[in-house]
């Protein structure tokens, strides 16, 4: 049976939610271990990783300088996994997160083999589809025979497995030279809410310019709050300086599938699109009955949001 | 110091693409084609630090098709030195084009590399990863603010937890995100000046690239089509709709 490496995403506690989602398309491909990469005495996320559906063993790779998730540290070390442990890996997988697209290309040009980037659904052992031009069309890629198959994987294409398993946790080496010549200083700026995950969130309501200024954009809160939802934004509402960078959806932000998006004053521009096609059932609140996000809204409302937020909070409420 | 930047001639941001008849590959006659936005923005940067002094020339540099000169052109009219273009008329695959722009590097030898972090054709946002892979030198991708104190960069880096700072050496490779900056517009005098800056024109080959393993490119399709367009006319009805469907 073919073997799976899955680089995890996490931030020294928590795993990523996306590494759910990974294992999902990892399992298609073959028996699947997990490598996290942590500082000594921080290895919270190997547990996470360990309870997925799946995941047949954890290789917990310990190192001082693994705290902090710098690609040029952290690739030399995959390289030597991918090639050596165990006579070598025929898939490294990592999710299409902003870690896993830093790091895996620099973990394919150690390995001297190509990368598949967004990898969202597969057809055979070395056949994939991804999604170009910013999701207007999907292209299928064949990964040539006798190299290990890299790829990043897009989330949002993948239901997340179940957390039922019972993976044993190993002690795994991945020796290798670590340059010095990059530091980490740390986040300058986070979402930090209590609010549910963005990508991993059943339910989405998000802003664009259309909510008009940081203070009005309490209103998209208040209904995300009401029904238990993550806040997102488009990136226009970003742009203008309404939200943090971290909530914006779209080709440039995350790419989410939440089962139910309410997207209130966006007007649907591709890019963000791009962000929510996968979407479960899309809701469209605009006051411009034109509005591009209506073709492809399920259910679309046109009207003032100022009026008609209150209103469908209070409806919820009925 | 001197400063590369990597340019990549695709398909305008603003035309809609669509797949061609046959289903191997896009339509591409007569749609405009323009530096890959994030690649000006990179352009723009390098521009930016050579006008505070931070670097003393800004040397473009595209592997594509005979007609990437125009591309290299505009990029001279915002205010780059001097450009190359290394022709091939066949698709060149990240890996591919990383080690054609080490060879680049190699004969160079540039402080910094900048970058667009992807290409909004193939978006596959490797090659700028793969290139300080290979050049052994450290990377900054997603980046949205860069300052340069003597032979290093802090670069603050979108990632999705919010901005997080990183400190690199130089050289280095920096990929950039949409906010560090906005693009200058190009004047008619500075297109008129752009003619007369330095385009060296080479064969893909010179660069002697030991082409590494490639993916084979298969079927284009479009996506499948959303069943959208439904519009309810009030908010009474929205919640009933979304009730039946069992969304809320």
């Amino acid at each position: 049976m073919s073997r799976v490496l899955l680089i995890a995403d996490h931030d020294g506690k928590t795993l990523n939610t996306g590494i759910a989602r990974t294992v999902a398309c990892a399992r298609q491909l073959g028996n699947v271990h997990v490598a996290v990469f942590h500082a000594p005495d921080a290895d919270a996320a190997c547990a996470a990783a360990a309870k997925l559906d799946g995941v047949s063993r954890v290789l917990s790779v310990s190192h001082e300088a693994n705290g902090t998730p710098l690609a040029a540290v952290l690739a030399p070390q995959i390289a030597r996994l991918a090639a050596a442990h165990e006579g070598g890996y025929d898939y490294v997988l990592a999710p299409s997160t902003t870690f896993g697209k830093d790091v895996l290309p620099r973990v394919a040009a150690l390995l001297g083999v190509p990368q598949v980037s967004d990898l969202m659904e597969v057809i055979d052992a070395r056949t994939f589809k991804r999604p170009i031009y910013a999701g207007n069309v999907i292209t299928t890629v064949k990964v040539p025979e006798g190299i290990p198959v890299l790829a990043t994987v897009r989330i949002a294409s993948f239901q997340a497995v179940g957390e039922a398993g019972e993976a044993p946790i190993v002690a795994a080496q991945a020796e290798a030279e670590l340059p010095g010549h990059s530091r980490y200083l740390g986040l300058a700026e986070s979402g930090g809410s209590d609010r549910p995950d963005l990508q991993s969130a059943p339910r989405v309501v998000a802003g664009g310019r259309g909510v008009g200024s940081k203070e009005n954009f309490e209103i998209v809160f208040k209904l995300a709050d009401k029904i238990g939802a993550a806040v997102g934004a488009s990136r226009a509402a970003v742009d203008a300086g309404y939200v943090p960078n971290d909530m914006q959806v779209g080709q440039t932000g995350k790419i989410i599938a939440p089962d139910l998006y309410i997207a209130v004053g966006i007007s649907g521009a591709i890019q963000h699109m791009t962000g929510i096609k996968d979407a479960g059932c899309i809701v469209a609140i605009n006051k411009d009955g034109d509005a591009p996000i209506f073709e492809a809204a399920d259910f679309g409302l046109v009207g003032d949001l100022f009026t008609l937020l209150p209103e469908l909070e209070k409806a919820l409420d009925a | 110091m001197k400063i590369l930047v990597g340019i990549k001639r695709v398909i305008d941001y603003n035309v809609r693409v669509q797949v061609n008849r046959d289903g191997t590959g896009v339509v591409k006659d007569g749609v405009k084609m323009s530096i890959n936005p994030f690649d000006e923005i990179a352009v723009e940067e390098a521009l930016r630090m050579k006008e505070r002094g931070e670097a003393e020339e800004v040397v473009v540099v595209s592997i594509g098709p005979d007609a990437a000169q125009q591309q290299l052109r505009t990029a001279l009219a915002m205010g780059a030195d001097r450009a190359v273009l290394y022709q091939a008329e066949e698709e060149i695959q990240p890996l591919a084009a990383a080690r054609a722009l080490l060879k680049i590097v190699q004969a160079e030898e540039p402080g910094l590399v900048l970058l667009g972090k992807q290409a909004i054709d193939d978006d596959a946002n490797q090659v700028g990863q793969m290139l300080a892979a290979l050049w052994d030198r450290p990377q900054a991708t997603f980046v949205s603010k860069l300052e340069r104190t003597g032979d290093t960069l802090k670069a603050t880096r979108e990632v999705d937890a919010g901005l997080e700072n990183i400190e690199v050496d130089l050289p280095a490779v920096v990929t950039v995100d949409l906010r560090l900056n906005e693009p200058r517009f190009v004047k008619m005098p500075d297109i008129m000046k752009a003619k007369r800056k330095p385009l060296d024109i080479k064969p893909f080959a010179e660069l002697g690239v030991e082409m590494p393993p490639q993916l084979e490119v298969g079927a284009h399709e479009p996506p499948p089509k959303r069943q959208g367009g439904t519009k309810v006319e009030s908010v009474a009805a929205l919640v009933k709709a979304l009730k039946d469907k069992g969304v809320l």
